[in-house]
């Protein structure tokens, strides 16, 4: 078996009394999507923000490709290759496209213009955002300089999406990706996620739509009261049972190893 | 959920985007904040014309540039601040500050004039630092931290002036931004000149650096810039501390307008910076708008004064068109805003 891209191992953080995680594992394999399902308060965005430098976990530790890391910071995170798509999605509605893409990484003109005037490259950004989008499948796309406020909720979390796989190198951690989203969105949402997986990233989902969940999760992994229920599969398991396993209704022995 | 995998993808979503009219000048105005105020001075400029044909001659229009020249540069500290989301009601209280420790450091205390010029620039400069370290750090509302500190420099100015007024010849260094500079028949002043060259730079840095696109992002929505990675609280302050420098070169602008330095001058130029910046299209809820537009808006306020002075109407109604062009700007800025896919 492969090295896992992104692993946890016994991750604790405490906020005050309230246990946020007690011990918490995860291993996230290239190529996979992996699902984190889980009640609310049952340490989801607790351990999403630990693997994505937006929260230091009290203990444990982060492995990128098995090297021990420390993230003190988002920064640290996407230098790693980790990048995270948030359920606010962090865009700037009222810049275009392609800056939003290119939002805290500019780039700027080679030579004197960008040394001493600081001087953007518009032009080669421009360029390099239209090269993601396309590659991910979100072809014609008629105006990369329009507004990102005038797309629709799909189209935005379409633009957060590329911005995590443009540069996210190792991980793309979405965050209820499809909450504020209706059908048609959600699916082209749902498309998005599977060909960044067969771009052999690895995926993490926070998700309480368990429909979407069964549908793109190779694996999915259940928290519940800040510690891990247990790692089931869509094979393996049903939607029900899972929802059981969250609540408590049911436990569950062995985690499931991924079979690739 | 197989329906959805049929779904048309994102680019089909994008390319069906149809674009009504109203869509279209959204867009358009969107894209150029300043064009429906330049519209504004056009037809202003128009009607004066018509009004009272001296209205066009170089003279008079040196005029409208020389009384624009204070609230003009003014207004380009006030956009940085605008474009954060915030605003900033000291900002004609520090200008009045520095520009009486200038005028006063040279004629009280025979300081050379480069000097008096670069402490008046510092002192506004620790001004800028202070409203923008009590909004970032200490996490005060930008209205309730400038609407203190325009007490404060308020009084501390009147204090440092002990009622007195400065009066400084002209043609020394420190009143130099009064100069004439002769073109034909218009007459700029350097202050009209350094206003103008304030935009050049404020708008390249704007439009051409990281560092405008995060004020943009930053004043957009604070949250999400964080989250993308701006350092936001690194952006606020670069804003008031940037702005509390422009507002130092205004002060120069503003002795070298009146000779000498006036506790009282400056009274209403709070109020006519934020004018000028929203009568420009900049938006109060932050991260729209452009620097540019700022000039136009300071320059529709003195067309009107001067137009309709020469057109023989009673002064009171400049106040007036004032008004309603500033609710006007503001619900123009309500519609870009609303208008959603």
């Amino acid at each position: 078996m492969t090295e896992p891209v992104l692993s946890a191992r016994g991750l604790v953080k405490t906020f005050g009394h309230v246990v946020g995680l007690s011990g918490v594992d995860l291993d996230l394999y290239a190529g996979e999507v992996l699902a984190i399902i889980g009640d609310n308060g049952a340490g989801k965005s607790t351990l999403i923000k630990c693997l994505s430098g937006a929260m230091t976990p009290d203990s444990g530790t982060v492995l990128v490709e098995g090297r021990e890391v420390v993230f003190r910071n988002t920064q640290d995170a996407r230098a790693a290759g980790i990048e995270t798509v948030y359920q606010t999605l962090a865009v700037a509605p009222a810049l275009d496209i392609a800056s939003n893409l290119f939002l805290a990484r500019e780039q700027r003109r080679p030579g004197v213009l960008g040394t001493v005037f600081r001087m953007l490259d518009t032009g080669a950004m421009r360029k390099q955002a239209k090269q993601h989008i396309d590659e991910l499948g979100i072809t014609t796309l008629q105006n990369i300089n329009q507004a990102v406020e005038t797309l629709s909720g799909g189209q935005r979390q379409a633009v957060a999406v590329a911005r995590a796989a443009a540069f996210g190198g190792k991980v793309v951690i979405l965050d209820e990706p499809t909450a504020a989203l209706g059908v048609r969105e959600t699916g082209q949402v749902l498309k998005l996620v599977r060909d960044l997986r067969t771009r052999g990233l690895g995926i993490i989902l926070i998700s309480h739509n368990m429909p979407n969940v069964f549908e793109v999760a190779d694996r999915i992994h259940i928290q519940r009261l800040g510690g891990v229920a247990g790692v089931i599969t869509p094979q393996s398991h049903t939607p029900a049972e899972a929802v059981a396993i969250m609540t408590g209704a049911m436990t569950l022995e062995q985690p499931v190893r991924p079979d690739r | 959920m197989a329906q959805t995998l049929e779904q048309p993808g994102a680019a089909e979503q994008i390319r069906k985007a149809r674009v009504t009219p109203s869509r279209a000048l959204h867009n358009i105005l969107h894209r150029l904040p300043a064009l429906s105020p330049l519209v504004v001075l056009i037809l202003a400029a128009v009607a004066f014309g018509l009004a009272n044909g001296r209205f066009y001659r170089p003279e008079n229009l040196s005029i409208v540039l020389q009384q624009a020249a204070v609230v003009g540069s003014l207004a380009v500290g006030q956009t940085l601040i605008i474009l954060t989301a915030g605003i900033d009601l000291s900002i004609g209280a520090v200008m009045v500050l520095a520009s009486l420790i200038m005028a006063k450091l040279v004629s009280s205390h025979t300081v050379p004039g480069p000097v008096a010029l670069l402490i008046g620039i510092v002192g506004a400069l620790i001004a800028g630092t202070l409203n923008g370290f009590l909004v970032t750090r200490v996490k005060l509302p930008p209205f309730i931290v400038t609407l203190g500190t325009l007490s404060i420099f308020t009084a501390v100015t009147l204090i440092y002036a002990q009622g007195q007024t400065i009066s400084l010849p002209a043609g020394t260094f420190i009143t130099w931004t009064g100069a004439t500079l002769s073109f034909g028949a218009f007459h700029l002043t350097i202050g009209v000149v350094l206003m103008l060259l304030l935009y050049v730079v404020f708008a390249y840095a704007l439009r051409q650096t990281a560092w405008g696109r995060h004020l943009y992002a930053t004043g957009n929505d604070a949250e999400a810039s964080r989250l993308a990675g701006i350092r936001t609280n690194r952006v606020l302050i670069s804003a008031y501390v940037v702005a509390g420098g422009v507002v130092g070169i205004a002060a120069w602008i503003l002795v070298g307008r009146i000779n000498g330095a006036d506790p009282n001058a400056g009274i209403n130029a709070n109020l006519e910076s934020i004018t000028a910046v929203v009568i420009g299209g900049t938006s109060l809820f932050g991260g729209r708008g452009a620097v540019v537009g700022s000039l136009i808006g300071a320059l529709i306020v003195q067309v009107f004064d001067n137009g309709l002075a020469l057109a023989g109407v009673d002064p009171n109604y400049q106040v007036l068109a004032v008004g309603i062009l500033v609710i006007a700007a503001v619900a123009a800025d309500q519609w870009i805003r609303s208008v959603k896919s």
